[in-house]
């Protein structure tokens, strides 16, 4: 359930934020991404600004606040991950808590855009903006199957463990790894069927 | 390895953004160029399937786990280009719908892991292969140790960036990241060795229909990374040299300081051994990475062979 949830960030929703056009959106973030991060270090009014404003726009789409708290705090431990190195540095205490305002900001508005944009949406205005068509191509591709692969591989694992009664570490590898494999070699296969589908109605490379 | 943003500074991001826009859009020619239509829409679907099996869980220790990064193994099943277009749609989806590596800091997460990460691993699979042979036994620890060095490129490249911007001591995160690279390799080379193995037991066309067809033009997507790999250097060693701490403070007490000009490459990662550290720290941590490389290249070297066995028919079941 918590991977279902965590897999699919969007929210439905029928507010205004959710209606605004997505390269609208995609540039806001962005930009807002940018500027937190080109931002001083100490410019700590700027980052209450800016963390009142993805506050009332969250509100203002009334998105589940509690979601995006839960999707942060599971993005934080990498940040201060790194962060912790700069502790090390000497003096490094401000440089720290700036680090870690700039990254928090900069998640929550990403995590703000996923969750009142289709990722479909967004893919049109990568077309629209002409990231290269392949690269948009294969991200499609990519977004379109990655739920079907990841059920096809639960399924693999559901059946190895109906299956299996001891789970040593060793087995658990390479169980895992075969599942890994097995799901390459569907993936070829689906590939092989799909380009297939794709040609049948027209597609050119 | 994903970097967040708000860890790396305007020149680093720059830097890092044009060197991956440079990688990315000559391996999207070659791909267009040389991969036959019945292969683009795998590049999706491998994608996806790089990132569904990121997902998967190795048991280390005391109930943490680790995970496949992946880059070695799309390298080896899909050939240098399509891996790079691969990894890149992996990290671009995951910091657009999932915020995981930042928006700005998107160029060095791509030239780390979506780049370097799949470039070196392919370098040193052939490498490897031309020396030990094709066969299974020779694929597998080709593949193994491939994945190790590629982990250890590309967390040495995300050192590099971070103690260039700035936020980190160069000897600090160097020899962090060295050090815990090292042995993050070792899982990633045997995830991946264990994951080629089967499938190569199950389907070895697909592992063999990536790689012998190598025209001279991958040679060229080759040298082409290596020039890459030179560019970062070039590029990264100013900024090193005008830092004020690290780097110069090493150069001043070791009277190399005058050599520490524009062409100073950067430094070599700092995970020495402790007694020698103190006389000779360069040869020491020459010393390291090599005893690092050695111990990845014989784990890779038994567990290759412990794969390719032939098995015994009633052994399998």
């Amino acid at each position: 359930m918590l991977r279902d949830r965590f897999l699919s960030p969007y929210q439905h929703g029928s507010s205004a934020v959710h209606r605004w056009p997505a390269g609208a959106k995609l540039l806001a973030a962005v930009g807002c991404v940018f500027l937190v991060v080109l931002l001083p270090r100490s410019a700590w009014w700027a980052y209450a600004a800016i963390a009142a404003g993805l506050v009332a726009v969250s509100l203002a789409a009334r998105a589940d606040l509690r979601g995006m708290l839960v999707r942060l705090l599971l993005l934080e431990p990498f940040v201060i991950g790194i962060a912790l190195l700069a502790l090390l540095k000497p003096g490094g205490v401000p440089l720290f808590l700036s680090m870690l305002t700039k990254s928090t900001l900069c998640l929550a508005t990403m995590i703000l855009l996923t969750a009142t944009t289709r990722f479909s949406d967004l893919l049109a205005v990568l077309w629209r903006i002409r990231v290269p068509a392949l690269l948009v191509t294969t991200l499609a591709l990519m977004h379109r199957y990655l739920f079907v692969l990841v059920e096809e591989m639960e399924r693999m694992q559901r059946a190895r463990r109906s299956r299996t009664f001891v789970a040593g570490r060793t087995s658990a590898w390479r169980n895992s790894a075969q599942v890994a494999g097995q799901l390459f070699v569907r993936t070829s296969e689906r590939a092989e069927r799909v380009y297939l589908a794709m040609c049948a109605r027209g597609w050119k490379a | 390895m994903h970097v967040p943003d708000g860890f790396l500074d305007a020149r680093t991001l720059a830097a890092t953004a044009g060197l991956a826009a440079v990688g990315l859009g000559l391996a999207l020619r070659e791909v267009r160029r040389n991969l036959p239509p019945r292969r683009v829409p795998l590049i999706g679907l491998a994608a996806a399937f790089v990132f569904a099996a990121q997902m998967l869980n190795f048991p280390v220790a005391a109930g943490t786990s680790g995970h496949l990064i992946g880059a070695a193994l799309a390298a080896v099943l899909l050939g240098p280009a399509a891996a790079i277009v691969a990894m890149t749609a992996v990290l671009l989806l995951q910091s657009l719908m999932f915020a995981d590596g930042g928006i700005t800091a998107l160029g060095a997460n791509v030239l780390n892991l979506a780049v370097i990460a799949p470039l070196a691993a392919y370098g040193v699979y052939r490498a490897v292969r031309s020396i030990a042979g094709t066969g299974q036994q020779a694929t597998l620890l080709a593949t193994g140790f491939a994945a190790w060095c590629s982990t250890m490129a590309a967390a040495l490249a995300c050192a590099v960036q971070l103690a260039a911007s700035g936020v980190v001591e160069w000897g600090t995160v160097l020899a962090a990241m060295g050090s815990v690279h090292m042995v993050i390799g070792l899982g990633e080379a045997v995830i991946t060795m264990l994951i080629v193995a089967v499938v190569l037991r199950a389907r070895p066309e697909l592992v063999t229909s990536a790689v012998p067809a190598m025209q001279p033009t991958h040679r060229r997507t080759v040298a082409y990374g290596t020039a890459l790999v030179i560019g970062l250097m070039v590029l990264v060693a100013p900024f090193a040299s005008s830092l004020p701490d690290g780097l110069e403070h090493v150069a001043e007490r070791f009277g190399f300081a005058s050599l520490a000009s524009a062409s100073q490459p950067a430094p070599l990662p700092d995970y020495s051994l402790v007694p020698l550290a103190d006389s000779s720290p360069w040869l020491a941590t020459v010393l390291a990475g090599a005893l690092g490389a050695l111990v990845a290249f014989a784990v890779a070297w038994f567990v290759a062979r412990a794969l390719a066995a032939p098995v015994h028919p009633t052994a399998r079941h």
